[in-house]
């Protein structure tokens, strides 16, 4: 049997818990407003830095406002790395990672959420046992096997083991487990359907939300992943993070040129988030009460 | 027939993907890893002799094993236990009734996903000896010019620092999210006993989200113990090396694994550490996740 639905405890809103007196009140806004601009503010010294001449950082009063300078940086960045490249193979490894770890983990959460198999608990169990081993002490035996594999330097060495994840998984079941109705399932087999149909037509088109935000989370973590694609990657290909660090490595240190950099690299992210804050937000907090 | 092949077999297609690439990518490393421990190994010529614990008895006579050692164990506690307190009450705040929430709730995210690189190599900027605004604001207060990186205690602080402005709104979510499953009835039956916010805040909710602190501790500790791009990059010219600072002054365990291993190639003894680090999480772990259950169930 499938197991227990979700205890709805979660769902009922329990409102504020402090209501925040009136006296309090534009203390707590002036408080988080405090904390906001302490979030924002290494963006936007980013911003002023990659704006500036790099000569103008050295100056007795740091620029504290954005310069003119933001194009001819940016093309200094483009004619001193790889960065360019860098941009394109960020984004491929980032979205076949996204989308890999979409329909392998939807795939297998609807068969633990909603089929019967022998094994299937001892399977989850095994799925969410490995959620806690820290996978990247295999670094060294990882980096061999590549090498055996071909792969060094190349992208399929970041996309290959990150197709698939624990975290990918749980997610999905509990989307299916709230999201695609038992008896549904039940009527499209009676009705003949194939258990890969039932999962295309039936269960994916009611999960899609959740999809989406696990997509998301993947895009930003392979975006940003660092140690690995450092370890098997090499400059003349890198992703976005490894070129960064490049820059940063310089002969002397050009904080213009570095941060620009770093602008660049953040930009395709921070423009997604802002766009889909929401739900970000929501699947964080989703995840926060499943786990 | 073909009904019941369907019905038997494809749930296995399934979930077959996931452990393929696991049981290659994931298992099998970690396994090869404590193989390998036990050999002399180079990364690129191979496999040497078997030595047995020749490799675990070196380690732990290695003054820069615990080195790094205590490096990781101080940049944790300054990082980790700020961060989760501080996300405490940044999540009470978040709690209240506040108009545009998600505005709020989103922009306590922002350090969150920006990567750890870009952040770090802004504040190396932002902690530069020279140029750095640090520095800057100091001079202004009178106080003369730190070299960040040069010591032990003003490293481990700004590493600390950029570890925290990067967790600490995540973290808060997570509490937040824990806080709004607290019935409302137990805040009004504080109240009716006369218990101010503050009380209530210790009595009810620290105690109510007690699962939800204790599943941030552990996972803090994993990760925290097993840092690397803030101090790696913390000074730009370490980048390469992983050595963290002239006189491994802030360089963590995973530092000294990527050191030995992939710029000393010294594979069998990257993989004792490895193995060694894999240890001292799951010990840490467990200790934090029976002190913080104490804790919290004393208040």
């Amino acid at each position: 049997m499938t197991t227990t639905a979700l205890p709805q405890t979660h769902r009922r809103r329990s409102g504020a818990s402090t209501t925040g007196s009136g006296r309090l009140r534009p203390f707590i806004y002036l408080l988080l407003t405090a904390i906001i601009a302490a979030s924002a503010f290494p963006l936007y010294w980013t911003f002023v830095v990659a704006s500036s001449d790099n000569s103008a950082i050295g100056e007795a009063t740091p620029p504290l406002v954005p310069g003119g300078n933001l194009f001819d940086n940016i093309s200094r960045v483009f004619d001193s790395s790889e960065f360019g490249l860098a941009l394109t193979n960020s984004a491929i490894v980032a979205t076949t990672v996204a989308v890999g770890n979409v329909l392998f983990a939807s795939m297998a959460g609807f068969a633990f959420a909603r089929l019967k198999f022998r094994g299937r608990n001892a399977l989850l169990v095994t799925v969410i046992g490995t959620m806690m081993v820290p996978t990247q002490l295999g670094i060294i035996p990882l980096y061999l096997l590549t090498t055996d594999l071909g792969w060094t330097g190349h992208l399929q060495a970041l996309i290959v083991p990150a197709l698939v994840s624990a975290f990918g998984v749980f997610w999905m079941r509990q989307a299916v487990e709230e999201a695609v109705p038992k008896e549904l399932v039940e009527a499209a087999f009676v009705d003949g359907c194939s258990l890969v149909r039932v999962y295309w037509h039936v269960a994916l088109p009611a999960i899609r939300p959740a999809a989406a935000v696990l997509g998301l989370f993947m895009f930003m973590g392979a975006w940003n992943d660092f140690f690995w694609p450092l370890v098997v990657l090499n400059p003349e290909n890198p992703t976005v993070q490894v070129a960064l660090s490049v820059l940063a490595s310089g002969y002397y240190t050009d904080y213009a040129l570095m941060l620009t950099g770093a602008l660049l690299g953040v930009l395709p992210v921070l423009g997604v988030f802002l766009l889909l804050a929401r739900q970000i937000v929501g699947g964080i907090m989703a995840g926060a009460v499943k786990g | 027939m073909r009904g019941r092949f369907d019905r038997h077999l494809t749930p296995y297609l399934f979930v077959a993907p996931f452990f393929a690439v696991f049981a290659v990518f994931g298992a099998y490393p970690l396994l090869m890893t404590l193989w390998m421990s036990l050999h002399d190994w180079h990364l690129i010529n191979g496999a040497g002799d078997w030595t047995g614990l020749a490799n675990y008895t070196e380690l732990f006579s290695d003054p820069d094993f615990w080195n790094a050692l205590g490096n990781t164990l101080s940049l944790f506690v300054i990082s980790t236990v700020p961060q989760l307190i501080l996300a405490l009450f940044l999540a009470a705040l978040l709690n209240t009734k506040l108009r545009g929430r998600t505005f709020w709730r989103a922009g306590v995210l922002i350090p969150n996903v920006v990567s750890v690189v870009a952040v770090a190599l802004v504040f190396a900027q932002v902690f530069g000896r020279d140029f750095g605004i640090v520095n800057w604001l100091l001079g202004l207060a009178g106080v003369d010019p730190i070299d960040w990186p040069a010591d032990v205690w003003s490293s481990h602080l700004a590493i600390a620092l950029i570890v925290t402005w990067r967790w600490t709104g995540y973290n808060a979510l997570i509490y937040l999210a824990a806080m709004q499953a607290v019935p409302n009835d137990l805040y009004e039956s504080a109240r009716l006993d006369g218990a101010s916010n503050w009380r209530a805040f210790w009595t009810v909710t620290v105690p109510m989200i007690r699962p939800t602190i204790l599943f941030t501790t552990v996972v803090s500790t994993i990760g925290g113990l097993q840092l690397f791009a803030e101090p790696l990059l913390f000074e730009s010219k370490g980048a390469s090396t992983g050595t963290g600072g002239s006189d491994r002054q802030y360089q963590t365990i995973t530092m000294y694994l990527y050191e030995k291993g992939f710029t000393l190639f010294d594979a069998g003894y990257a993989a004792t550490i490895a193995w060694v680090l894999f240890l001292v999480v799951a010990l840490i772990a467990l200790v934090n996740f029976a002190l913080v259950r104490r804790a919290v169930a004393s208040r």
